[in-house]
Formats: C-alpha cells, sequence, structure tokens
C-alpha cells in the first residue's frame, strides 16, 4: 500500500525559507499571495494489508523519525 | 577523569575535541556510533560536524543511532554528557535535552566568533568561568535557532538551565547580540541535574593561544576540578 506523510511547521513556529518563497512569489507579480509556509512530503510503500496495522505503524514512524513534535505537525494521507 | 567521544558518519569536529580533552589529560577514547556500550567513561562528548549530511533534520538519524541509548542510560546514572553544535542538535532530538534546532534566523550557514556570557556557572562544565563570565567562541552552523515554548523558555530562566547566551563584547544581551535568532538568546542549556550540556559555540576551537584564544580551555579545565 502507498502511503504519503506531509509535515509541516507549527503556526507560531518562524519559516523564514517560507517567508523567502512568499516574498520571491510577491517579487515575481503574485500580489495575492498572502502567506507561504514550506513544508515535508514523504511517500512510503508499505508491505502490509491490515489496515488498522497499518495506521499504527505509519503513526509510530511519522512520531519517531519523520517529525520533531516539538515544532512539525503531520498529516498522514492514505491513498 | 575519562571521555568517550562519539563519533557518526560525517562528525568533523570529533578529533579536535579529542586534541582538547587530551590537552587536559582526560584519558579519551573514540567510540564508533554502531557499538552498544561505552567504555568506562566520566564524560561523554557528542561532537560537532554534520552527522549523515544533515539528513531529515540536524542530528535526527544520529539520534537513532545504537550507541545513543547507552549515552542516556550514562546520563541517566549521572554521568556527564557534552553535546556541542551537532552533538547540541543529537542531544535534542534524542529528547535528552527539550526544545528544538531551527534554521538560523536569516538563513545562513554561520561561521565566527560570537560573545557569550555564562550565565550558571554551578555546574561542572562552567566552574571555572566565575572569574571570567563574558567569553568568546567560534560558532559554526546553519541550525543553531534554539526554539522552545513559552512556558519551557520560563522554565528554563526559572530554574536557571540556561547555561550561555549570546552577548555583546559588554555582555549586553540583546537582539543585536543574537547571531541566529535564538529565543531569549539561548547559546547552551543544561538538564535539570546540569550533568548534561548542550551549546552551539565550540569550545574545542579555542583551547590554544595560538589559535587565537584561550576561553574554550576553562570549560575542560572545569570539568577537571
Amino acid at each position: 500500500m502507498k502511503i504519503s506523510v506531509t509535515v509541516t511547521l507549527k503556526n507560531d513556529v518562524l519559516d523564514p525559507q517560507g517567508k523567502v518563497v512568499m516574498q520571491t512569489l510577491k517579487n515575481m507579480g503574485h500580489k495575492n499571495i498572502d502567506n507561504v509556509r514550506q513544508g515535508k512530503y514523504f511517500e512510503i510503500d508499505i508491505n502490509e494489508q491490515d489496515k488498522e496495522e497499518i495506521e499504527k505503524i505509519i503513526v509510530q514512524i511519522s512520531e519517531k523519525l519523520l517529525t520533531n513534535t516539538v515544532i512539525e505537525n503531520y498529516k498522514i494521507n492514505y491513498k | 577523569m575519562k571521555s568517550s567521544v562519539i563519533v557518526f558518519p560525517g562528525s568533523n569536529c570529533d578529533r579536535d575535541v579529542a586534541v582538547a580533552l587530551q590537552r587536559f589529560q582526560i584519558k579519551n577514547q573514540m567510540v564508533w556510533h554502531e557499538e552498544s556500550s561505552l567504555p568506562k567513561s566520566d564524560l561523554v562528548v557528542l561532537p560537532g560536524g554534520f552527522s549523515y549530511g544533515d539528513y531529515l533534520r540536524t542530528g535526527c538519524i544520529a539520534s537513532k543511532s545504537k550507541i545513543i541509548n547507552a549515552v542516556i542510560e550514562h546520563g541517566k546514572k549521572g554521568g556527564l554528557i557534552l553535546g556541542i553544535c551537532n552533538g547540541f542538535q543529537i542531544l535534542i532530538e534524542s529528547k535528552i535535552l527539550p526544545g528544538a534546532l531551527l534554521r538560523n534566523k536569516r538563513l545562513k550557514f554561520l561561521s565566527k566568533n560570537i560573545f557569550l556570557k555564562v550565565m550558571n556557572t554551578e555546574n561542572k562544565f562552567c566552574s571555572k568561568y566565575k572569574n571570567k563570565n563574558i567569553i568568546e567562541l567560534p560558532i559554526a552552523h546553519n541550525e543553531g535557532n534554539y526554539f522552545a515554548s513559552d512556558d519551557l523558555i520560563r522554565k528554563l530562566e526559572d530554574e536557571n538551565l540556561i547555561a550561555f547566551k549570546y552577548c555583546n563584547n559588554e555582555g549586553k544581551i540583546d537582539k543585536n547580540s543574537n547571531p541566529n535568532g535564538s529565543s531569549n538568546n539561548i547559546a547552551g542549556i543544561l538538564n535539570k541535574e546540569k550533568n548534561i550540556l548542550g551549546m552551539m559555540p565550540h569550545p574545542e576551537r579555542l583551547i590554544d593561544p595560538i589559535l587565537s584564544g584561550e576561553d574554550g580551555s576553562i570549560l575542560f579545565e572545569s570539568l577537571l576540578k
């Protein structure tokens, strides 16, 4: 099964890279862009059929490795 | 006194800190990250560098190494742990120390000498800074912007767990003397028991007048006391 995890910075954490991207978009003429936050995206192939088991594993790896829960949130997308 | 310096793929200050330790008659051993136990050590050092090429998040992959469990145990038993630069990032990612280290506020890799105020001299790493509490050390990092919740920052301040803050040459701690955007100008923190220190500046790089100063020596002298 293919699963993706999106990791984003929490709202109160400063994201200077996102700010630079936003400023660049504005400089390119996109005046209607209000905010950009940069994150990370993981595609994971998992050899497991049981849905509950899959969820358990993905939550575990998201919290233990993919995300630093002090500063980041994650979102799991099941395909 | 005996020490172990943990070596990860991509560590590059491991030998510098080993030279510093030996200079102060601390018997040091290098320990590869795949080991599962430590040799008898009073002090464990996580050195600076770019472990695992800073993949995923700085210090993150190294924090999952085999040896880290032994390091955590060493700390729990009251053994000394010093994390410098990438070593501090590894301590943070291992949750041995709290908070997070973000990318520098102005997105630049910083490599220069900065001034620090020693905020806590009542610990094994900093006791000899009593006579000199404004010091100069080099920094060399891209992710040194210390971040934590307001509650945690307050706790660190209230419990006197901040070891170093960035300041100017007169000891003034303000926005202008903050190189990387760290909360409250934090450059290094201690755990509650004060046997674990994580810091972004490099004391091992200033241990000889030939290398432009000796403010780093005082930290190693404190360890010997």
